[in-house]
Parts: structure tokens; C-alpha cells; sequence
């Protein structure tokens, strides 16, 4: 087999197995811990008889192991069970959720990936000048800002002073894709705000980091102008981290929506769980949480690959 | 010495906010969950920051609000830090399998994002401060421990930790008077930010209603109770929301400044 391809292969198995321990952890983090789950859903005031009765029904009294790999395989074959609240199927609402996250997620990555790699360009190019120094400071307040601050203040300046958009993103789907963009105008606006001056900021880092070799050196020695060195020299050299930073930025993306879709009350994912967790819906906060640690392991297993492809040095390990 | 005017304006308002923290019964001029006024009223001299959602006066519950954050915040980077950086000093000291294994596990539980893995747990723990400062904090450690590991690596060949290993040291013997001395300046460092993570973490959790229960205030749960103001134009849910920026803030530019100083004592990063 083809050397690359082999590495390829290892980062997608290792992936797997790391996704199939996060599931164990899940599956330990809600069902080992001291909380007993059938108490918890009906609360203390429950006579033993229906504690019993509950019980019995989650397969609370099979073995953990047991109760581990049913519920593994049944995931792996696309059964996530039922919810114990509604006793809807869960896969059926998730995936209708699981769609308006990533719709969501993709058009605030549209924006902030390309915005934020030009804005790292910009800081590079004026560098130590106020640009860069505009830069560094929005970087410092905004990984100090909590998501749901610059939610409000969006919501509070532009949907309820100005009324340029509705305060919240409702979607469904008898609307048109235009009426779906300007409903989550908002919350697009704040997940790109947040990942931007994170993106930016390891962008500007690779960047620097490529130009301090020899090589540009040698290349501003022969007196090409900045933008040329940057354009031929630098950034070939920092794709491979650049598409790093952007992948870790979305699989931080997946995870900001979570407090975004509550502050903009967005039928995703994040609000989904949320709410089940406060209603101690175990069987959906397993799958919820199966779910966005696919997606977040995914991101991350892609970042690696690309690193792979894209830089010769990393084929050969040592 | 000199001290940066940034540094200044960051121990200013981090040292305003612990003091209100802990003396807040003594500031609050009423009750935390003590119903005084009308529903959002504005600000006036009775009530400087006006009323919230149920009547009860904004100022007193956002400065007992800080003292649960705070405390909350405190307690779980000290936990994180306690338990990271002995586990980390542990596995570089003794290597090998426990290394290994320690650090395997660490990559699994930071292969789920924290806020996930913090709500999946809260779904069938009841939810009190205790069990968000250990949830939190133990989740936390797992990054203080990839430092601190990292740290760690490098004192552990120095020709001091040999010598210590050739005189028959105990292991434990080695990670406090050895390994930890050495370590600890660029850990202090990381401490700041971790404390903000934390606070931004609380915050964040009961902001979701999953964190600090009412009728105790803390600041992510005030921005909860107000939010629906916002739609009616009310900004008593921005209050709470600039004061964990603000704090998280002031922070960050000590510990950045603590930062600057303790590597330029060692000659510097270049």
C-alpha cells in the first residue's frame, strides 16, 4: 500500500477507536455515576413500586456491560432508542435538529475561514503596526467575552433598537432559503465574531512562524516585495496549518452553538440538549452527546489528514 | 519596578471584584432574593442598577452573584491545578506504563468538548456547587495536566532530578522539592487563564439553567433570569454579561503581565 494511504488509514482507524472510547466514557459518564436515573426522572416523592417498575423498563437491572452493548449496537445501526419524556423516536428529531445546526454552522464558517485568513494576511503585512496591534487586542477581549454576551448586545443593537432582524431564529421548513438567512443573520453574525479573532490570531502565528525561515530570507533578500513573498513563498508552506486552525476552529464551532441556539431559541442541536439534560432524558443526552463527539473527533481526524497530505515531512515518522 | 498601565487597570478591577466578593453582605444594600421594587425598574437612586425579572434589586444580586461565581471559579482551578499537576508530575517522574496510560486517557476526555461532557454528566447528578467545582475542575485538569506533563518532561532530565534519583529519592521526594519548584512559574501563569476558562464555564452552565440553581444568584444565572428583557429593549441581562467580560478580562492582562515578567527574570522569549 501506497505510504501516504497507510497513514491515512491509521489516523481514520485510531479516530474510530478513539470515537468508540468516548462512547464508553458517555455511556459510564451517565450510567455508573452515583445519580440513579429512574429516582432522578421521578423524583423523590416516587413509591419503591414504580422506582421498581422504571427500572426494570430502562434495563437498569441488566449488567452495565450488557446495557453498554445493546445500546452501541442498536446507535450503530442508526436505533438511538426513544425519548423518555415525549417516547419520540430520538434519531427522527435529531436528525432534523442535526440538519439545522450544521446549516447554521456552515454559513457562520462561509464568513469567519475566509474573512479570518485574510485579516492573519493583513496582520502579518502590517505587523507590529496598528493592524496587527487592533488585532492582538479584539483577540484578547474576545476569548475573555462569553458567547452569550455578544449574543445579547447583537440582539439587543440590531434586532431590538435597529430591527434589522428578528431577535429570534425560528426556522422551518416551509420557509425559502432567504427567509432561513435572514433568520439566523444574528446568530451567524455572533458564532463568527467568536471563532474569528481565534482563527486570526493562529493564522497571523503560522504565518510568522513560516516567514521566519531562511528561505523568505532569502526571497525578501532578492527584493521581492512583501505580498510576493507572502503569495509564493509563505503561504504554501502554512496551508497545512491554516487548515489545521481552520478545522479545530469548527469543531469549536460545534460546540459554540450549543449557548448560541439557546440565546436565539434555533431548533438545533445544542438547544435539544440542553433541554433534555435539564429534564434528565438520559437516552437522548447519550445520543446528543454520541453525536457532537463524532463530529468534533470527524473535525479533528480531517485537520490531521490534511496535515498529512499536505506537508511531505509529516509522511515519514519517525 | 514598573508596572504597565494595562496590568494596572487589569489589578484594579480583579482586586475591586474579589473584595466585592468577599465582603458582599456588607455592600449589598438589600437581600439577595429579598423582592424590594417593581418588575425592571429602571435605574434610580434607590435601586443603581434597577430591578429584575421579579423585583428584586439588581446591584445587591449581581454582588452576591460574583461571590458564587468567584468562589466557584476558585475552587475548581484549584481543584484542576491540584489534581492536574500531580498527575502530570506523577506520570513524568515514574514514565513508562503509567505515563501511558494516564495520558491516553487524558486525550480520550479531551476528545469530547468539555461543555458537552459537563452537560452529559449534569444530566444524572443533582446539581449543586460541590458537584459543579468537581465536574468542572477534574474535566479542567486534564489541560493543567497536558502542561504541566509538558513541563514536567523537560525538568526530569536536568542533572539535579539525577542526582536526586542516584542519592535514592522517593518518588514523592522528587515531585515536591524538585519537580515543583521549578515548574511552578509557568504554571502561576496558566492559572489566570484557567480561572477565566472557569468563570466563562459557570457562567456558561448556568446561563444553559444547568449550573448554580435560583434562588442563589450568580452572574450566568442573573443573565438567564433577565434575558427575556432583552426583546422589550431591557438591558438588565447585558449587566451581569460585562461584568464576567470585565473580570475575565482584568485577569487576562495580569496574568499576562505575570507572564511577561517571569520570563523576562529568565532572560527573556526573545
Amino acid at each position: 500500500m501506497h505510504p501516504v494511504l497507510k497513514l491515512v488509514a491509521q489516523r481514520i482507524a485510531l479516530s474510530t477507536l478513539l470515537l468508540l472510547a468516548a462512547s464508553v466514557l458517555i455511556f459510564v459518564g451517565t450510567t455508573i455515576l452515583p445519580g440513579d436515573v429512574a429516582q432522578q426522572i421521578l423524583g423523590q416523592s416516587a413509591t419503591p413500586e414504580s422506582l421498581a417498575n422504571l427500572r426494570a423498563e430502562l434495563g437498569l437491572n441488566d449488567p452495565a456491560v450488557t446495557r453498554y452493548l445493546a445500546w452501541l449496537g442498536a446507535a450503530l445501526q442508526g436505533d438511538l432508542g426513544t425519548a423518555l419524556t415525549n417516547g419520540r423516536d430520538i434519531a427522527e428529531s435529531l436528525g432534523q435538529r442535526l440538519g439545522n445546526t450544521m446549516f447554521l454552522a456552515f454559513w457562520a464558517a462561509v464568513i469567519s475561514v475566509p474573512l479570518a485568513i485574510f485579516l492573519g494576511l493583513l496582520a502579518v503585512r502590517f505587523r507590529d503596526r496598528w493592524p496587527d496591534k487592533l488585532i492582538s487586542g479584539v483577540t484578547l477581549a474576545s476569548i475573555s467575552i462569553p458567547e452569550f454576551l455578544i449574543g445579547y448586545v447583537l440582539m439587543y443593537f440590531f434586532a431590538v433598537k435597529l430591527g434589522w432582524a428578528p431577535s429570534v431564529a425560528m426556522i422551518n421548513d416551509s420557509m425559502s432559503v432567504w427567509q432561513k438567512l435572514n433568520a439566523i443573520a444574528l446568530p451567524v453574525g455572533v458564532l463568527t465574531l467568536v471563532v474569528l479573532a481565534h482563527m486570526m490570531r493562529m493564522t497571523r502565528a503560522a504565518i510568522l512562524n513560516v516567514m521566519q525561515s531562511a528561505y523568505i530570507e532569502t526571497a525578501e533578500l532578492k527584493g521581492l516585495s512583501t505580498f510576493s513573498v507572502i503569495r509564493r513563498h509563505a503561504f504554501p508552506n502554512a496551508v497545512a496549518p491554516i487548515v489545521n486552525v481552520v478545522m479545530l476552529n469548527l469543531a469549536y464551532l460545534v460546540v459554540g452553538v450549543v449557548v448560541i441556539e439557546v440565546v436565539f431559541v434555533y431548533p438545533g442541536m445544542g438547544q435539544y440538549l440542553v433541554d433534555h439534560v435539564a429534564k434528565r432524558d438520559v437516552p437522548v443526552v447519550q445520543a446528543c452527546g454520541l453525536v457532537f463527539a463524532a463530529v468534533y473527533i470527524g473535525l479533528n481526524m480531517i485537520a490531521d489528514i490534511v496535515s498529512i497530505l499536505a506537508n511531505p515531512r509529516l509522511r515519514h515518522p519517525k | 519596578m514598573r508596572i504597565p498601565l494595562a496590568a494596572l487597570i487589569g489589578l484594579f478591577f480583579t482586586a475591586l471584584y474579589f473584595l466585592m466578593a468577599i465582603f458582599a453582605p456588607l455592600i449589598a444594600p438589600y437581600g439577595m432574593a429579598e423582592i424590594v421594587g417593581d418588575v425592571w425598574e429602571p435605574s434610580s437612586s434607590r435601586f443603581l442598577l434597577g430591578t429584575d425579572s421579579i423585583g428584586r434589586d439588581l446591584l445587591s444580586r449581581m454582588i452576591y452573584g460574583g461571590r458564587t461565581t468567584i468562589w466557584i471559579a476558585t475552587m475548581a482551578t484549584a481543584l484542576s491545578f491540584i489534581t492536574g499537576s500531580v498527575l502530570a508530575f506523577l506520570a513524568a517522574v515514574t514514565g513508562g506504563w503509567v505515563d501511558q496510560a494516564l495520558s491516553r486517557f487524558v486525550d480520550l476526555i479531551m476528545s469530547i468538548p468539555s461543555l458537552i461532557f459537563a452537560l452529559v454528566v449534569l444530566s444524572v447528578m443533582p446539581v449543586t456547587v460541590t458537584v459543579l467545582i468537581v465536574v468542572m475542575g477534574l474535566l479542567d485538569a486534564t489541560r493543567v495536566y497536558r502542561l504541566a506533563r509538558a513541563v514536567a518532561v523537560d525538568i526530569t532530565v536536568m542533572d539535579y532530578v539525577e542526582a536526586a534519583r542516584l542519592r535514592g529519592e522517593k518518588t514523592m521526594w522528587i515531585i515536591f522539592r524538585e519537580i515543583l519548584p521549578n515548574a511552578l512559574s509557568p504554571l502561576i501563569a496558566e492559572m489566570g487563564l484557567r480561572f477565566i476558562f472557569m468563570v466563562l464555564f459557570v457562567s456558561t452552565l448556568s446561563f444553559l439553567g444547568l449550573g448554580v440553581q435560583p434562588p442563589q444568584a450568580d452572574w450566568g444565572g442573573i443573565v438567564k433570569e433577565n434575558k427575556e428583557g432583552i426583546v422589550y429593549g431591557i438591558p438588565a441581562a447585558l449587566v451581569p454579561a460585562f461584568a464576567i467580560a470585565t473580570l475575565a478580562i482584568s485577569v487576562n492582562l495580569v496574568a499576562d503581565w505575570i507572564l511577561n515578567r517571569t520570563t523576562s527574570l529568565k532572560g527573556g522569549r526573545g
